[in-house]
């Protein structure tokens, strides 16, 4: 276990450390800062000038260094736009995509468990089919599409939900059902998958031959082990909700980090792009680091045979 | 991470050719393939005769006729089929060479994305030991980072066109094939015909791409279904957000974007291209579920 333990968090740095040279080489290589602070009606001298103030005119290397440092000491940089923080333009609305993330994946679960497990009991059924068909259609729709869809029907012909924004919980009803449509198949077909593989296990039988009501063993004997899978495909599905967020936030202009990368992609600020990579895939390595110790910890077989 | 990666067997051709013959066979009697091999043919032809279906000039504008709606809404006019766009344009026509761009996305990004990973995927399952782990290593860095975030700020930096978005998307779709082969790969190198071809005395990229390659075909054309109707969808996504195809190409995507503005009065400005993307993305992956079920020799 300790083995397994050293070795997945061993990767999960090596990995941070890998992006984080790419967020530098997006933000610093790829991208001159100095034009980006200058802005679009400066001349040559003026970026020159920048350049030399703000030290981009040293060495690749040693801009790195400082750039790790500063993001260890949690300074992301400062917006070209704004002037502010990036950290503190972030954090302050990652309460909103936080909140809008687990909304969605609650719903997604909500749906996935009961009709997954019931395509599994009933397979090749008109219920199995069904649930098919859903993760099918789920999966090919276009998440932007449906929040426009939503918003004609609900937003606009029968008024029933604000359209756009992120002041009440109103708000973030069609914005979680969009994106919660977006995460729902993959998880519904685990469910499925691991409900059926369960369901012919002999444990499952012999609970059966002993008599062991239906209800029960579905819920109590066959789920819980049914789920485990499902628990670290949550966790990765709740990282790429943050950066599905994207497109939702701004359909409904929920203000949002999604949103705020958004803004900053059509305006190129850079030090605010470069900050939110960065920090929605350490959350995604934090996030599927600690769905495989979870998953370790609670099968043991699994400890042995993955890396 | 290698909860996304966790992909621990394939299913892999024992008899390839004996498999091959019988494969159409399954199919044609296969009724989701029929189904959405008829669609996808339809949408192949009608991107590749654009020019010749296509009622009029997707790029002619008619600031006359704007707005006009399609034939359901109003009978009289007979003209425009599916109506027009905010700025005249014929609907139907801008839908039919919308078809171009997605599927020529969907096959160069996919193509580009499959070499790429299929190659990744040979040399870290053929070869093991360290260079599996730093191919494992950068497969696990491409999984933790978002495609659609890295796709924009990508775009954003480089400058938005139909060529920058193939070769991004080429480059970040690439992890499901490298996944899927590695493990394969790994599978079919202790047969005995890989042995025989390092015994004779091949060379490598014979016994990669010759020997082993043929041989896990089929989990990989299920991935390549799975990655062509990602990249539809994520380009209709990029082009949405105007960081993508730029105006006046009619992507399904851009015409959703342009449509933002006039839909609560045109409905069918949105309906009509977002249910283009969807039936293509619908027909790619039906595609794909027929295809895993064929190859998998009868077990679902």
């Amino acid at each position: 276990m300790l083995t397994y333990l050293v070795r997945r968090a061993t990767m999960a740095v090596v990995v941070m450390m890998i992006v984080s040279v790419i967020c530098f080489v997006l933000s610093n290589v790829a991208y001159d800062p100095a034009v980006g602070i200058a802005g679009a009606q400066a001349t040559d001298e003026d970026v020159a000038l920048i350049r030399k103030t703000y030290g981009f005119d040293r060495p690749l290397v040693v801009r790195f260094v400082e750039y790790l440092d500063n993001i260890a000491t949690g300074d992301l940089g400062t917006s070209y736009l704004s002037k502010r923080p990036v950290i503190e333009m972030i954090l302050e609305r990652l309460p909103v995509t936080a909140l809008l993330a687990v909304l969605s994946m609650a719903l997604a679960l909500l749906i996935a468990l009961p009709l997954g497990s019931a395509a599994a009991l009933w397979p090749n059924t008109i219920i199995d089919r069904f649930v098919q068909l859903l993760a099918v259609a789920g999966q090919a729709i276009p998440n932007f599409w449906a929040g426009l869809l939503l918003i004609v029907v609900f937003g606009v012909q029968l008024r029933w939900l604000p359209i756009s924004g992120s002041t009440t919980y109103a708000h973030f009803v069609m914005p979680a059902i969009t994106l919660g449509t977006f995460a729902m198949p993959p998880l519904m077909r685990l469910v499925r998958a691991g409900m059926i593989e369960v369901l012919a296990s002999d444990y499952i039988r012999t609970a059966r031959a002993m008599g062991i009501r239906p209800f029960q063993l579905t819920f109590k004997y066959a789920l819980k082990n049914a789920v485990l899978p499902v628990i670290s495909l949550s966790a990765v599905q709740l990282g790429f909700m943050l950066g599905g967020s994207i497109v939702v936030e701004s359909i409904f202009a929920l203000n949002g980090v999604g949103y705020l990368a958004w803004q900053s992609m059509t305006r190129s600020d850079m030090p605010v792009i470069q900050a939110i990579v960065l920090m929605i895939s350490m959350i995604y390595i934090v996030l599927t680091l600690l769905a495989d110790l979870l998953n370790a910890y609670m099968d043991p077989r699994l400890r042995g045979s993955r890396k | 991470m290698t909860s996304q990666a966790s992909v621990s067997t394939v299913e892999v051709a024992e008899e390839p050719i004996v498999k091959r013959l019988g494969f159409w066979q399954k199919a044609l009697a296969h009724r989701t393939f029929v189904f959405s091999g008829i669609i996808l043919l339809a949408i192949t032809l009608v991107a590749i005769f654009a020019p010749l279906i296509a009622p009029f000039d997707p790029y002619f504008q008619d600031i006359a006729s704007r707005l006009k709606p399609p034939f359901w809404h109003d009978t009289t006019v007979a003209e425009h089929l599916l109506g027009t766009d905010q700025l005249g344009r014929d609907y139907l026509s801008r839908l039919i060479y919308g078809a171009r761009i997605s599927m020529a996305i969907a096959v160069a990004a996919t193509l580009m994305s499959a070499i790429i990973g299929i190659t990744l995927g040979l040399v870290a399952g053929y070869f093991g030991g360290w260079i599996d782990t730093a191919i494992s290593t950068v497969i696990t860095t491409r999984l933790s980072m978002p495609i659609i975030l890295i796709a924009l700020a990508v775009v954003a930096i480089v400058g938005p066109s139909l060529t920058v978005v193939i070769v991004v998307l080429g480059l970040l779709l690439w992890d499901q094939f490298a996944v899927v082969t590695r493990v394969a790969t790994q599978q079919v190198c202790a047969r005995d015909y890989v042995t025989a071809a390092r015994v004779l005395g091949s060379s490598l990229p014979h016994i990669l791409f010759k020997e082993i390659l043929p041989n896990i075909r089929a989990p990989l054309m299920v991935v390549a279904t799975v990655e062509m109707a990602q990249a539809v969808l994520l380009e209709a996504a990029l082009s949405f957000l105007g960081l993508g195809v730029q105006a006046p190409l009619p992507s399904w995507g851009l015409m959703l974007s342009e449509a933002k503005t006039s839909m609560f009065f045109s409905p069918w400005l949105i309906v009509l291209p977002g249910s283009c993307l969807f039936v293509l993305a619908l027909a790619i992956n039906l595609m794909g579920d027929a295809m895993r079920d064929l190859t998998a020799g009868g077990r679902g």
